[in-house]
């Protein structure tokens, strides 16, 4: 995405908030809630009658949002005029890894209880679970590139190909959901989610075919 | 100590290294409730009166429904119960949300007084029975089955109530029933959800003639050693312990004898993921997860491995002779 537009005027007062040395620290501490939530909830036999099954589905759904989060960068950057905001899209994404990796962990342990042989049957066997554990697997290179050296070793325009992936990561994971729940028709939940991820892909896309013409001039 | 596998009784048992000692299993369980309740001492003391109760101890919360211990066989496991507070908090009654918690929270407005259900179709008396009719019917049995859901989980529940072959025989089918019908409630007065498009509604069950007649299918209306709650299929439902679930119909309001299979609510909504029969089978999976193991709700700790499922949950011995000659594979 283009980080050169200018900032609206009167746009600036704001950001100063952004630019503040703690906000880092704290959207990262905000970021960590929800485990030490679902840690306390785990210790605590707060998390109902089938604690396995709700911190598998918890930690699926944080991911989902983290990713929401991630997406919405770059669409609220240029709305509101705060380039401030993309200081935190790194973060961002590396929480949905993040979390995206504790769901796996979960299911892996709490549903397979780590037999290896055991989960490697059942993955491709579940066209649901495949397409979930493809987004993890595609988010992982976007996480190792994540630091500024691989940007620089990259190069701008290759790294940036690259982390369009995530793009492919939230169509999979919606997808992910969907499945999860195609056969009870309890779609209230997916349809709140694949709108958000519809609006954040397709702003993208009619940025994208607004900028081409001019691009060919 | 030596448990056979398989007793007189066709019970089948699990192997002795599969059990956790009692003890061990009580006290990880007082410490949990301790940490709960942060020590208090209300919690210990109602600890101490279940334990002075026999083998179902009432949860005192509704009216007593007392049975005597069941005389037939494979009727009472002596596998560890599920606790009362898991087995009415964790539910699917999709007429009061999806939620597991959803029916627990919702079916207080349900009225299960007066009550009715009708007994129609192929049989020679058919008949409208109120529910006290119906609780007098037969003397009332406690039954301690295993409950195996479709999503993989688990419990073990006393139940109270009657063989359904009990109302079959003072009905009286005709030769022409094949199959019976479970139809349940469906008002959107008092079930919040029925209206959504989870399922087509009302909420449609089904069982062979011969399944239906088997000494071990049960008509309940109660558990615990109490009436049963409305999140648990108040004031009267079906329990198949060697099925699914979702066979076991909840809140009844019609029993209906007929010639065709019926077209059941879950055949309805997703037929490749739901067959007619929906016999507990490890050996057939979901399409979307393994049916080979279970997670026993309460009692499997959070990282504990999740236990073998049994064929037919284990009631083989009793009903594996109603499928002979059946492909299990096909009639899913």
């Amino acid at each position: 995405m283009s980080a050169t537009l200018p900032a609206p005027r009167g746009a600036r007062r704001n950001a100063s908030v952004l630019l503040r040395p703690a906000a880092k620290p704290l959207l990262f501490v905000a970021s960590l809630l929800p485990l030490a939530w679902l840690l306390y909830g785990a210790l605590a036999n707060t998390l109902g009658a089938n604690p396995a099954e709700a911190l598998i589905r918890a930690t699926g759904d944080w991911t989902l949002r983290f990713l929401c989060l991630t997406l919405a960068v770059t669409p609220l950057r240029q709305w509101t005029g705060q380039p401030a905001l993309l200081r935190f899209r790194r973060m961002l994404g590396l929480f949905t890894f993040f979390y995206g990796v504790l769901h796996f962990l979960c299911y892996a342990w709490l549903d397979m209880g780590f037999d290896l042989a055991e989960i490697t049957r059942d993955i491709p066997k579940r066209p649901f679970a495949l397409v979930g554990f493809a987004a993890l697997l595609l988010m992982a290179p976007l996480a190792a590139t994540s630091f500024n050296r691989a940007i620089r070793a990259l190069g701008a325009k290759r790294w940036q190909a690259l982390h369009r992936l995530v793009y492919a990561v939230a169509l999979l994971a919606i997808l992910h959901f969907f499945w999860m729940r195609s056969a009870k028709h309890n779609y209230a939940e997916v349809a709140v989610y694949a709108a958000i991820l519809a609006v954040l892909l397709g702003w993208r896309l009619v940025a994208h075919l607004r900028r081409r013409p001019v691009a060919a001039g | 100590m030596l448990i056979p596998r398989q007793a007189r009784a066709g019970y089948l048992h699990p192997v002795a290294s599969e059990i956790t000692p009692r003890a061990a299993y009580e006290q990880r369980r007082e410490f949990l409730r301790l940490l709960a309740a942060g020590g208090a001492g209300a919690a210990l003391a109602g600890w101490a009166q279940r334990d002075a109760l026999a083998q179902a101890p009432r949860a005192g919360k509704l009216a007593a429904l007392p049975g005597a211990r069941s005389g037939v066989a494979g009727a009472s496991t002596v596998e560890k119960q599920t606790a009362y507070a898991d087995a009415t908090s964790y539910n699917n009654f999709y007429e009061f949300g999806t939620g597991k918690e959803d029916p627990a929270r919702n079916a207080g407005k349900l009225q299960t007084r007066p009550w009715t259900v009708a007994i129609e179709g192929e049989v020679k008396k058919p008949q409208t029975l109120g529910i006290e009719d119906l609780l007098k019917l037969a003397p009332m049995e406690e039954r301690i089955y295993r409950l195996r859901c479709v999503e993989g989980w688990s419990m073990v529940i006393p139940w109270v109530g009657y063989s359904l072959a009990e109302l079959i025989k003072r009905v009286e089918p005709t030769g022409n029933a094949k199959f019976i019908e479970f139809v349940t409630l469906a008002d959107p007065k008092q079930m919040p959800f029925v209206g959504s498009r989870v399922l087509e509604w009302p909420y449609v069950e089904g069982l062979r003639l011969d399944e239906a007649l088997h000494p071990l299918t049960l008509l309940a209306f109660g558990m615990y050693g109490e009436v049963l709650p409305n999140q648990n299929g108040a004031p009267v439902r079906l329990v198949v312990p060697w099925k699914y679930g979702f066979k076991s119909a909840k809140s009844l309001v019609k029993i209906r004898f007929v010639e065709q299979q019926p077209k059941t609510a879950w055949f309805k909504a997703a037929s490749h993921e739901y067959g007619f029969y929906s016999n507990v089978n490890p050996k057939v999976d979901h399409p979307r997860w393994s049916q080979a193991t279970e997670r026993r709700i309460g009692e499997d700790g959070i990282f504990q491995k999740k236990r073998p499922t049994q064929m037919f949950n284990g009631y083989e011995a009793q009903v594996g002779q109603l499928y002979a000659g059946l492909d299990l594979a096909k009639n899913f």
